[in-house]
């Protein structure tokens, strides 16, 4: 459809806007970006892959990659939770409560940073409950994992609910008529039409948290090889005047989410496609 | 017979069908509880925790970190960047939307990926960006420092990566509206002996104006609030190159938590204001206004 040329119309303007899209965007996004590419080029592919794969870097991708997926594995299941709540039952202050799910996405990364490194220590309001059975949260790989469960917890919610409140009530009610138990119902009506939209704010969940970086570092820690995040690398690199090094490893975590941007858009189009003809 | 039908107490087949769709009492119980329970462990705490921590050593404590220079310098920083780049992102958002929403073109697929594009990268690698070409080493860096001009640890590096981070908003909201409304209304204009212009003003943004303002709280929001790209590039000098949340960060690895809680509680009251602001625009937006 993109393949069809401009329609006869009677529409001024288009020149002078798609002219200023296009210089606009190459100015702030592509020209920036593709500098990234082009320093990484200075570089031989030997200096180039000891910097990414040295042992330090690879502790921080297991660190980011492992937690991120963690993460968005909660989000997953809790988002999943909130949206049929949301979505399905009455009670007081849902309104309130659906409104405060984009709290992450107002909140400043630094606030929630501080704010999470505070409550989750040894002695906050939810780390001091957990010091008697040994856990340290704050400060651990563990404090990475609260730190980008807060950041990703909107995106399921967000993309689940929709598709909730469009589900034919017919579906659930047919099933429940041919003699399934709700549970029944639940996992082969509602879930498998879900799916795409779980998946798809599953993957939107582990983007954002593999970039993340504002919310981490006040709780994560910092230690090298234990709770130090790629992103963090990046900018001690920078520190040390190690642009090369810093470029290589930004380089490295530029083609990782742009793989999962062309994923989520794929599992988007799924999505769509499923909710036009179930 | 007939008279029973009618009788409200007789309602139960209705019933019936309400139960065989819906959970048992206890299960939605339970269900709700543990939701709460994960937003209240994840939301509500941390955000009650920033203002505790704010008041803890007192009001006087609080007014004094909040009016002290350097924090009212980073405010009047935060506040221009975000003067800055949102206007600009709305310049570009209703460019971008009337390209892509009124006209056919090739490629019109990939230009949205594109305009979509700075939400994947990561902060750190959004400030990195910026120092590649105007930093000392980058591209630039040779003869911004022969004009005696500074764009890295300087305001416009600052502003830069504000655009960058905040670049999508507005474009992503108005874009699919756009597309909905169609072109029937401007033609109408158009055919009537409207500008283009005229036609823009009087007819293409009253139609959007709600969306047009949804994506500019998101990306004041996003603005005021961004961290990670703009502590690459500030250098971190108080006073002059600060935002608000690089002023909770240095304020925080002082060991001055009264303080620094205290200037992050003014950031939280703007997401409180943000969240309040989308929730009344996201139901004008359902009445269709």
């Amino acid at each position: 459809m993109s393949l069809a040329l401009r329609r006869h119309t009677v529409l001024p303007g288009f020149g002078i806007a798609l002219g200023f899209t296009l210089l606009y965007l190459c100015l702030i996004v592509l020209i920036p970006l593709s500098a990234t590419f082009l320093k990484t080029f200075s570089l031989t592919w030997d200096a180039f892959w000891t910097a990414v794969t040295a042992p330090r870097v690879l502790a921080s991708y297991r660190l980011t990659f492992g937690a991120s997926f963690l993460a968005a594995g909660i989000n997953a299941v809790f988002g999943l939770l909130v949206a049929w709540v949301l979505v399905r039952y009455r009670f007081p202050g849902k309104r309130i409560i659906d409104a405060f799910v984009d709290l992450p996405f107002a909140l400043p990364t630094a606030v929630a940073g501080i704010a999470l490194a505070a409550v989750y220590s040894t002695n906050g309001w939810i780390g001091s409950l957990f010091v008697p059975y040994g856990i340290k949260i704050a400060f651990t790989p563990l404090g990475v994992l609260v730190a980008l469960t807060f950041i990703g917890l909107p995106f399921v919610v967000r993309t689940v609910q929709p598709v909730l409140e469009d589900l034919e009530p017919e579906l659930e009610e047919a099933a429940a008529t041919l003699g399934a138990s709700r549970l029944q119902t639940f996992t082969k009506i509602v879930f498998p039409t879900l799916l795409p939209a779980l998946l798809t704010g599953f993957a939107l969940a582990f983007a954002r948290a593999i970039g993340e970086y504002g919310s981490v570092i006040f709780i994560a820690g910092n230690l090298p090889m234990v709770s130090e995040i790629t992103p963090l690398l990046i900018i001690t690199k920078l520190e040390q005047y190690d642009y090369a090094g810093a470029t290589a490893l930004a380089v490295v975590m530029l083609l990782i989410s742009f793989t999962l941007l062309l994923i989520i858009n794929l599992l988007q189009w799924w999505a769509r496609r499923r909710r036009a003809a179930p | 017979m007939t008279e029973a039908v009618l009788d409200p107490r007789f309602t139960l087949p209705v019933r019936t069908v309400e139960k065989a769709t819906a959970e048992p009492r206890w299960v939605r119980l339970v269900l709700i509880g543990l939701a709460l329970a994960f937003l209240g462990i994840f939301l509500f705490v941390p955000l009650a925790a920033v203002f505790y921590e704010a008041l803890r050593k007192g009001v006087v404590v609080y007014w004094q970190a909040v009016i002290e220079p350097d924090a009212l310098a980073a405010v009047r920083l935060t506040l221009l960047a975000a003067a800055i780049s949102v206007p600009l992102n709305l310049v570009f958002g209703v460019a971008a939307a009337w390209a892509i929403a009124k006209f056919e073109f090739r490629g019109k697929n990939l230009l949205i990926t594109l305009i979509d594009l700075p939400f994947s990268v990561s902060p750190v690698i959004a400030g990195l960006i910026f120092v590649l070409v105007f930093g000392l080493q980058g591209w630039f860096g040779e003869w911004l420092r022969d004009h005696d001009l500074k764009v890295i640890f300087a305001v416009p590096g600052i502003v830069l990566a504000t655009i960058f981070v905040t670049f999508p908003f507005v474009a992503r909201e108005l874009i699919p509206l756009m597309q909905a409304q169609g072109t029937e209304e401007e033609e109408a204009a158009v055919v009537l002996g409207a500008s283009g212009w005229q036609t823009l003003w009087r007819v293409t943004l009253p139609n959007v104006k709600w969306g047009l303002l949804y994506g500019v709280i998101l990306s004041n929001a996003r603005a005021m609030g961004e961290f990670g790209a703009v502590s690459v590039v500030s250098g971190h000098i108080r006073g002059l190159t600060n935002t608000l949340p690089l002023h909770v960060e240095i304020l925080y690895n002082e060991y001055q938590f009264a303080a620094a809680f205290a200037t992050a509680s003014l950031l939280a009251l703007l997401a409180l204001v943000t969240l309040v602001l989308k929730a009344v625009v996201e139901r004008r937006f359902g009445d269709g206004g």
